[in-house]
């Protein structure tokens, strides 16, 4: 019989679950918004993924829990960190990184990726906003558009304006003056991703940036910051369909794992 | 009667204020500063002087301040911020020796000599939280008036703490709080000691001496003030009347100070001090 592992990443923004069956491959997904009980999203996501993976959950043999909310997920069978997990999952999607750049709902994270998938070194900016998927968030409530627009308007920039706040909350107040000056919009969104980009490369200096880069987390969705990362970082990333899922990735091979040993 | 105006053009809002040389004020004004600075400035002044019953004519001397001041078309001479708020703060409380402005963007931390100059500068205006502007987004947050918020806030029993340093991220530090049913004026009292322990922090890297007086108007907040008291553990002055207006009082009694010089010598024409200001 066919034995399946789960991983479970709740994030501050969205929870993401992965089933992988004991050939290493990815069965079922579930994608939904943490809100403000993360206990239940964390079961919605798993549940999600398993109708997708056609099977019951009592067919689970072990599932891991990662991410912010790790801790309250009930249901699991152990926690690991999402800077394990993440490193994991980048590993098994692209075996050459050797350094992730995460940039989540709330945080950014640097992490140097040894051969085997494992941490070697890691920096992460949870304490402040500028920087992170959170920016962009408040920059698309400010110019009222939906947070999937924001990339690929940004891609039609020409003259990307220059954000020089650092702040989040200053920056809001840059964008307004750039819009009352009847900047162009693509233009605006453009320097907002060159913002955060420099901000990131400042922050991956302190791990070292080592190729092959992979951008994993909720923003790597963006196809402007994308770019803008490409571009700051004078490197080419690494950049997979399954990107927001590589936590819960990571998190499932680690409970592939301890079922097989258990087993 | 020699007549001097103080015009504060901030981030926020602007302020004016005449005094005489005797230092009494003879009219004041605050109005929001908008995008137009200059009309900000000019709107402020007039209500200013037709409080004081004058016109522009009558008024001998101009030194604005704030970080518009330099947009103040009618000025005489223009003044940091640092210099008018270390002076204003020793007008308004003869003890000051340790001045904290809060203002919507921007977080100072002063020492200041017995004659109201600086001697020492501590500011952060890279990062909202500890500044005004993040009591106004948690205000908007919470759907309250930021006129309303600092009488709840003296209401609050049991304050729910922020341990995000960040504005941005202590919103949804909120949000959390208000999910769980947290009472409004126990959250407002949470936000209210985050920023004064940001300001605290500013204050201990100048190495506070007493007294300490706030400026700013930030202190209208009853409840802010409270929290400042509480977080510091000591008194702090505040003056309910003329606090927001600390400044520009401090500009307008420069500018007397300046004319003074100014005509010390023989008669000095208002032009030559036009031109040694600039």
């Amino acid at each position: 019989m066919t034995m399946y592992a789960a991983g479970v990443d709740a994030g501050s923004t969205q929870t993401k679950g992965i089933i992988f069956d004991d050939q290493m491959r990815i069965v079922g997904r579930g994608l939904v918004d943490t809100g403000a009980n993360t206990t239940k999203a964390s079961e919605r996501a798993f549940q999600a993924a398993v109708r997708g993976a056609g099977i019951d959950p009592g067919d689970v043999k072990y599932t891991v829990g990662t991410g912010y909310g790790r801790y309250k997920i009930t249901f699991g069978d152990t926690q690991i960190t999402e800077i394990t997990c993440h490193a994991k999952g980048a590993h098994f999607i692209f075996p050459k990184t050797r350094t992730v750049v995460d940039i989540g709902g709330q945080d950014t994270k640097g992490i140097r990726v040894g051969q085997d998938g494992e941490v070697a070194d890691f920096v992460m900016n949870d304490k402040c906003a500028a920087g992170t998927g959170r920016f962009l968030g408040v920059a698309a409530q400010v110019l009222e558009l939906s947070l999937d627009d924001l990339g690929p308007i940004s891609l039609k920039a020409q003259r990307p304006v220059d954000i020089s706040s650092t702040c989040t909350v200053f920056a809001e107040t840059e964008i307004l003056s750039y819009l009352a000056q009847k900047k162009k919009l693509e233009d605006i969104l453009m320097g907002m991703h060159k913002a955060i980009a420099a901000r990131t490369v400042s922050l991956l200096q302190r791990v070292g940036m080592n190729e092959e880069l992979t951008f994993t987390g909720g923003v790597s969705r963006n196809a402007g910051m994308v770019v803008a990362l490409q571009e700051a970082f004078e490197m080419p990333l690494n950049v997979s369909e399954e990107s927001q899922y590589i936590g819960a990735i990571g998190a499932a091979i680690f409970a592939l794992e301890r079922a097989a040993v258990a087993a | 009667m020699t007549i001097t105006a103080g015009i504060d053009l901030g981030t926020s809002s602007t302020k004016a204020v005449l005094v005489n040389e005797r230092r009494e004020i003879l009219g004041k004004s605050i109005r929001r500063t908008g995008s137009n600075l200059e009309l900000a400035a000019e709107k402020t002044y007039q209500q200013a002087l037709a409080q004081a019953g004058i016109t522009a004519g009558d008024v001998d001397y101009v030194a604005s301040t704030g970080f518009g001041r330099s947009t103040v078309p009618f000025r005489d001479i223009q003044m940091t911020d640092l210099t008018a708020h270390g002076q204003g703060a020793r007008v308004l409380f003869p003890g000051t020796r340790s001045v904290m402005d809060i203002g919507a963007q921007s977080t100072r931390a002063m020492r200041i000599e017995p004659t109201g100059q600086v001697k020492l500068l501590r500011m952060n205006d890279k990062c909202a939280a500890g500044a005004g502007t993040f009591l106004v987004r948690v205000a908007k947050y919470l759907e309250l008036t930021v006129e309303d918020i600092g009488a709840l806030a003296l209401k609050s029993t049991q304050p729910q703490m922020i341990s995000s340093v960040c504005a941005v991220l202590a919103e949804s530090e909120i949000i959390n709080h208000v999910t769980a049913g947290k009472q409004l004026e126990d959250i407002l009292k949470g936000a209210m000691l985050s920023i004064a322990s940001r300001a605290q922090a500013l204050l201990k890297r100048i190495g506070l001496e007493q007294e300490v007086t706030l400026t700013g108007g930030i202190g209208l907040n009853a409840g802010m003030l409270q929290a400042l008291e509480e977080s510091m553990k000591q008194k702090i002055n505040y003056h309910a009347e003329l606090g927001a207006y600390t400044g520009a009082l401090g500009a307008a009694i420069l500018a007397q100070v300046r004319l003074r010089r100014l005509r010390g010598g023989a008669d000095v024409e208002r032009t030559s001090a036009l031109a040694a200001a600039a």
